[in-house]
């Protein structure tokens, strides 16, 4: 007998069911946090909040004209060099990086080379101060992960309430794509005598652009 | 990974007089409690949403078949290979099968416990094929040859002064005058080295904090980060998940992860949370060319139909250990085994069996504060006492135990006699007493060397109750 065959009968023997029985009744649908059930710009704050709390940065742009600006501004803030590796995303081909001329822009994956990365965000969740992100040949998985400061646009509309909100946004869009990471503050670690210090793996600092008109650039 | 849960007494004696261990041990009693209780506070549906996690959980179980094959072929559909083992060895197999399929030669992995079960380091060792623990805790216990001593802070018993003197052992390439005292260069220093391996690995493992069945995908929930470089970097993703891992939908994760990192660390959300489903779709977006997932029983399935069915709820927190004022005073590796505290003691005897570790469900003093933590109100107490039934029932203790045990049954069952011997040894004991304290009792010197004993009240409380009505 395969191992599957074998397995699968040790549990249907142990809770007594039929191979290819219809499953019991579900339980009743699980509490959906209040805090989450907010709108407009409640919404926002509990986001901004939430994601400050977790040591994640957050500006508020009113439309991708103002990217580059608000680009240069953090990484001065931050003593970091005005250079940033922004993927191929399309919504960042019309961003007039030229009003920004101190800033160099290159496009591509961030890899391990690049010291600040430009990601966009699937969406958001207020609920936890969370960034969903959708891997795509626009926004590798590894984008987020790999620059040691992660730079990520947020369009304020796709905010989402709550974390079930959230997962029912993946449903509409179909198949899951290859890796869908929910990042809620920069990497941490409390493996030395349970000090949290930034910065284990990925990214020592997240900083969260959020673009309240984005088609207006 | 060797049982050394026997030696449970003589580890656990020596555990309490280790001074660094102690220290360590005291910075986790301090730390963990306050940030979960904190955490609750802050969100009124917890009560609420334990009782859900419990009920998805149960459900689950009560349906495994049907949501392991819904899972697997909605896995399958989306690209990914599914491999079932029935024990650790079969695992250790097919894992290494894959391994030499890339013809691998370094093995990124993130934290798994159960690769700890099957002991998977070594045996790919022996294979020829190095693996790198990436998360920071576990990269120090690989530095130090020592198992994990907690689920989520594996490395929790060691303080920052020996992980610094086990760097400067380790890492000889680095300037032997290099700063190393304060914990960010630690940390940082472990990241310079680990990135590189990142890179260098040709196939990542990762464990499974969940499997989705509607969507097919494995989740993995950390803090640092590794999981996802280890899998997204390498050209072949394994994932290594028991059974009960898998939940029905993504509503149901949502619930889950409400609970996880909560009842774990405090967070809100552990920083990480990666859905991984099939392989890499384009090569433009990268990640692994291919995406196994090895399902393994180990066991499990046996306890189905069983009191300890309710132990598969298990999500792997650690908040049972966290407030186990046994744990706290010992550390995990007296448990000598790979899961300690409370979920320890119900887990163990049932994987390597009661004879191998029937101390474990004893060194609890049934206080219930595990069961009270627990974000799956898995009834930790319930199912230690079972283990002690059972080890009774085994007849694995030592004959002298046996026969007390025995006495004190024969005993109970005759509430005469039983007043009658009590009231004499309350008189007996009375009579030992100077100043109402008891500094030395017959059959009772381990008790009373370490603490004095107040003697029994002149009347007994069932002959004052009598007395009063």
């Amino acid at each position: 007998m395969s191992a599957r065959d074998d397995i699968l009968g040790k549990v249907r023997a142990g809770i007594g069911r039929a191979p290819g029985a219809a499953p019991g009744p579900r339980p009743a649908p699980a509490p959906i946090p209040a805090r989450g059930q907010i709108e407009g710009e409640a919404r926002l704050a509990l986001f901004t909040e939430l994601s400050e709390t977790v040591a994640a940065t957050v500006v508020r742009i009113p439309d991708m004209a103002a990217l580059p600006a608000a680009i240069g501004d953090y990484l001065a803030s931050q003593n970091l060099p005005a250079e940033i590796m922004a993927t191929a995303d399309g919504d960042f081909d019309t961003v007039p990086w030229g009003s920004q001329p101190t800033l160099e822009v290159r496009r591509g994956t961030p890899g391990i080379g690049d010291l600040v990365g430009l990601v966009q965000a699937s969406a958001g969740v207020a609920e936890t101060g969370s960034l969903m992100m959708c891997a795509d040949a626009d926004n590798p998985h590894m984008a987020s992960y790999v620059p040691e400061t992660a730079v990520v646009v947020l369009r304020a509309d796709r905010i989402d309430g709550t974390l079930d909100d959230a997962m029912a946004r993946l449903r509409a869009a179909g198949d899951l794509p290859r890796a869908v990471s929910l990042i809620t503050g920069p990497s941490r670690t409390g493996d030395i005598a349970l000090k949290i210090e930034l910065g284990a793996h990925g990214p020592r600092r997240l900083h969260i652009v959020i673009v309240d008109e984005p088609g207006s650039a | 990974m060797q049982v050394k849960s026997g030696a449970f007494k003589e580890t656990a004696h020596k555990a309490l007089h280790n001074e660094h261990l102690q220290e360590a041990l005291g910075l986790l009693r301090s730390n963990f409690g306050g940030a979960r209780a904190a955490a609750v506070a802050r969100l009124p549906e917890f009560e609420a949403l334990r009782d859900a996690g419990r009920d998805i959980r149960d459900h689950t179980l009560e349906n495994l078949d049907h949501y392991l094959e819904a899972w697997e072929a909605k896995a399958t559909d989306q690209g990914a290979i599914v491999h079932w083992a029935r024990d650790g060895e079969e695992a250790n197999k097919i894992i290494l099968e894959l391994c030499r399929s890339v013809d691998a030669k370094l093995m990124a992995k993130s934290k798994t416990m159960i690769s700890e079960e099957i002991a998977l380091n070594p045996f790919l060792e022996s294979e020829g094929v190095d693996v790198i623990e990436t998360d920071l805790g576990e990269y120090i216990l690989q530095l130090a040859n020592e198992p994990p001593s907690h689920v989520i802070g594996p490395a929790i018993h060691k303080t920052k002064e020996q992980v610094a003197d086990l760097f400067r052992d380790s890492h000889t390439d680095f300037d032997p005058a290099r700063r190393l005292v304060e914990i960010p260069d630690m940390v940082g220093e472990a990241r310079q080295v680990l990135r590189e391996r990142y890179f260098e690995a040709d196939v990542g493992l990762t464990g499974a904090n969940f499997l989705v069945a509607e969507t097919g995908s494995s989740v993995i929930v950390t803090n640092e980060g590794n999981g996802d470089l280890a899998q997204g970097l390498a050209r072949m993703h394994i994932v290594l998940a028991t059974i009960d891992k898998v939940i029905p939908t993504l509503d149901d994760l949502a619930t889950m992860l409400r609970l996880l990192a909560r009842s774990a660390t405090g967070q809100e959300m552990a920083s990480y949370t990666t859905l991984s489903t099939g392989p890499r779709r384009s090569d433009a977006e990268g990640g692994p060319e291919s995406y196994h997932v090895v399902i393994l029983d180990n066991g499990r399935s046996g306890w189905l139909g069983t009191p300890f069915q309710e132990a598969l709820r298990c999500v792997r927190c650690g908040a049972c250990m966290n407030h186990c004022p046994v744990y706290g005073a010992v550390g995990g590796h007296a448990y000598g085994w790979v899961y300690p505290g409370p979920i320890g003691a119900v887990l163990t005897p049932a994987l390597v069996g009661i004879e191998r570790a029937r101390h474990l469900p004893n060194a609890s003093t049934f206080c219930g504060k595990c069961e009270s933590v627990c974000p799956m109100r898995i009834p930790l107490p319930k199912l230690m006492r079972e283990w002690r039934r059972q080890e009774f029932e085994s007849k694995v203790q030592p004959p002298r135990q046996r026969f007390g045990l025995a006495v004190w049954r024969w005993l109970a069952r005759r509430p005469a006699l039983y007043r009658l011997a009590s009231g004499l040894a309350a008189k007996g004991m009375r009579m030992l007493a100077r100043g109402g304290r008891i500094s030395r009792l017959p059959l009772a010197g381990g008790w009373t060397s370490q603490r004095d004993m107040p003697a029994p009240a002149a009347r007994s409380f069932q002959s004052q109750w009598k007395a009063r009505k």
